[in-house]
């Protein structure tokens, strides 16, 4: 029992506390799944919840845009119908929050088969654009059918994820640790069990030399883009059920930015940035609108942090913390804590610039 | 109808002409994917209501002043933001959409989100057959004419246009062949800035001038060149062109004409882009085909 335990300890020394990137990490998901405990705040609550959603949101877009390298500029209208499907089963049939969001996630895992036909032919900046005008098209039909999909104001009146405030914040968080952690593994270029995560990066670095080594990439962007919809969907889908509201402004260009905003700000293409730039930024602006002089300056406020970040740290906040506080070993590629004058398996100098 | 048609499609595509041939000459020399570009065209717009409306300046006089003032707007803002950042070309499209934003919620806090108007500075209309169309609406569309074919010829047929134009085919050539291409890029920064500021100015009397005014020509004007191909110039004044009769034709035959617009020009552009992956004119640059 005992040697158990030390086999464990050990274990944990090595994985996690040896490596300050992942003391954080873990420390953030303590905070996040103890934070009922620390505030009953409504106001707190409510930011902390939403932050929660939109990372979920974020790191979807990131498995598409960052990872796979497919810039789709109109992530919003994975989220807008997921949750426009939501609210219309909800409202019409009466059904319940745990199957509507399902449903809605998987009409817009459809809608991700319908962003990989543009794929299929166009790559970089042109994808992007077709992508932009989606949510934009979209936005222009819900607007005619006004009787169906509630116009202008959508459609208000859903029910709630649950009766109570803390059932609703763990149910977002479990969901939030669930996505993230299946979403972190498919990303994962050194998973010893999932080949996805190396197939999706060698899809955006050289996707003819991917090609070449008979890797099937449209299958692997089909699937990408259903992933990345799926979870956007299920984003969407509780958002819908938290604020009670689905309208069509998740279908603005402006909601579809904000997520590449975030990512881009957190750091591209490692999922863990875009919970970053997420819990970085998203808190920021809401906390401003709190205060009466705040609420006007809070659009200005992100968009001069943006500027300023980008400019000192151009591959994003994310990247540029992980290379303050975390050395790789040159000789056996091992992360260690930037205190370390040796590596700690094989005790080669860390130099203190990284390649 | 016809002659409607005709004339308020030939205002929306000039206007949007001037906006995409100095969107495409700043994406195809530089390679930024400017998003404040319509931007600088509601900063033209508002100084124009400024001068015109505060200050009262004259015509002439406030129209200078607020061309030139956001070319250098427009100037700062390359040497500040774009210049340092060139080479991710993800991080300069997040700062265009950033710059643009700060840019919107500045005028918004001075001006808050109301709609205004600028007094038509020409007054008067004309009759063709029972279509009424003013002078403002001509004047706009003969300035637009004239601006874009003088700077077609400019392109054409200078010694500094030719460098242009080889900066856009192979920046690392033109360097090899003496062109500065550093200097070049400030200077079509400098162009599609002043073509941008153009289209505010002569907008303002027409439209409205409020601080969401960028969003919704960014949109078109992306579609219209990507719909004319990347890095042609002649094709993003014929993608311009597509997409402003289509806009102004869904408007008038359509019931419900106004939200759609958008939609459809949009809808063409994806279904165009679905044969014809580089656009009506475009061409693939060696490095970027699949």
């Amino acid at each position: 029992m005992i040697s158990y335990m030390q086999i464990g300890y050990g274990w944990i020394r090595q994985e996690i506390f040896a490596q300050p990137a992942r003391i954080i990490a873990l420390i953030f998901f303590v905070l996040l799944l103890t934070a009922p405990l620390l505030t009953q705040d409504k106001q707190y609550l409510t930011i902390l919840t939403m932050t929660t959603i939109f990372a979920i949101f974020a790191m979807s877009w990131d498995l598409i845009s960052g990872v796979t390298g497919q810039l789709s500029l109109g992530h919003g209208l994975f989220f807008g119908v997921a949750a426009y499907v939501a609210a219309l089963l909800n409202l019409n049939l009466g059904w319940q929050p745990w199957l509507t969001i399902p449903l809605g996630a998987i009409v817009s895992s459809m809608f991700g088969l319908v962003f990989a036909i543009p794929a299929l032919r166009l790559r970089g900046i042109y994808l992007a654009l077709v992508t932009l005008t989606f949510p934009l098209i979209m936005s222009g039909i819900i607007l005619v059918f006004p009787d169906f999909t509630g116009g202008e104001l959508g459609l208000y009146g859903i029910q709630q994820l649950s009766q109570s405030q803390n059932i609703s914040y763990y149910i977002v968080v479990l969901v939030f640790c669930v996505s993230a952690f299946i979403m972190y593994k498919l990303s994962d270029t050194e998973s010893k069990f999932i080949r996805t995560g190396i197939i999706l990066n060698a899809i955006r670095e050289d996707e003819i030399a991917a090609r070449t080594s008979g890797i099937n990439t449209i299958r692997y962007k089909i699937m990408a883009f259903v992933i990345s919809g799926f979870f956007a969907g299920v984003a969407g889908g509780l958002y819908c059920h938290y604020i009670r509201l689905a309208g069509p402004s998740n279908l603005e260009m402006f909601f579809s930015f904000q997520v590449v905003l975030w990512t881009i700000f957190g750091s591209i293409a490692t999922i863990y940035g875009a919970v970053v730039g997420v819990f970085i930024l998203y808190p920021l602006t809401e906390l401003l609108s709190l205060f009466e002089f705040g609420d006007k300056i809070r659009f200005l406020a992100f968009g001069v942090v943006l500027i300023i970040t980008l400019l000192f740290m151009p591959e994003g906040i994310g990247i540029w913390i992980r290379d303050k506080i975390e050395l790789e070993c040159p000789r056996c590629k091992l992360t260690n804590g930037f205190y370390r004058k040796k590596c700690r398996a094989c005790r080669a100098v860390l130099s203190p610039e990284r390649n | 109808m016809v002659i409607d048609i005709i004339l308020n499609g030939l205002a929306a595509s000039g206007t949007y002409a001037l906006l995409a041939v100095g969107f495409a000459l700043i994406f195809s020399v530089a390679r930024i994917l400017n998003m404040a570009h319509t931007a600088f065209y509601m900063i033209a717009a508002f100084l124009f209501y400024i001068t015109i409306s505060f200050f009262k300046f004259g015509y002439i006089a406030s129209s200078v002043v607020a061309i030139v003032l956001t070319v250098l707007v427009g100037v700062i803002c390359y040497k500040l933001f774009f210049e340092r950042v060139k080479e991710h070309e993800q991080t300069v499209m997040i700062i265009s959409v950033a710059l643009a934003m700060v840019v919107q919620e500045i005028f918004s806090l001075q001006f808050g989100g109301t709609y205004r108007g600028v007094d038509p500075i020409i007054v008067g209309f004309c009759e063709i057959g029972e279509t009424r169309i003013s002078y403002q609406h001509i004047f706009a569309i003969i300035s637009i004419a004239v601006i874009l074919i003088a700077t077609w010829v400019w392109l054409s047929n200078t010694r500094i246009g030719n460098a242009i134009r080889a900066v856009a085919q192979d920046a690392e050539i033109a360097n090899v062949m003496g062109i500065n291409d550093r200097h070049m890029c400030v200077l079509v920064m400098t162009l599609s800035v002043f073509l941008a500021a153009v289209a505010g100015v002569l907008m303002a009397p027409i439209g409205m001038v409020h601080p969401h005014m960028w969003t919704q020509p960014i949109v078109v004007v992306l579609a219209a060149v990507i719909l004319g191909g990347l890095g042609s110039i002649g094709g993003s004044l014929v993608g311009a062109v597509i997409l402003g009769y289509v806009e102004t034709i869904v408007a008038f035959l359509l019931p419900g004409g106004s939200f759609l617009g958008p939609s459809v020009a949009l809808m063409i552009m994806v279904l165009v882009l679905m044969i014809r992956p580089e656009g009506l004119f475009g061409v693939f640059f060696e490095e970027e085909r699949l």
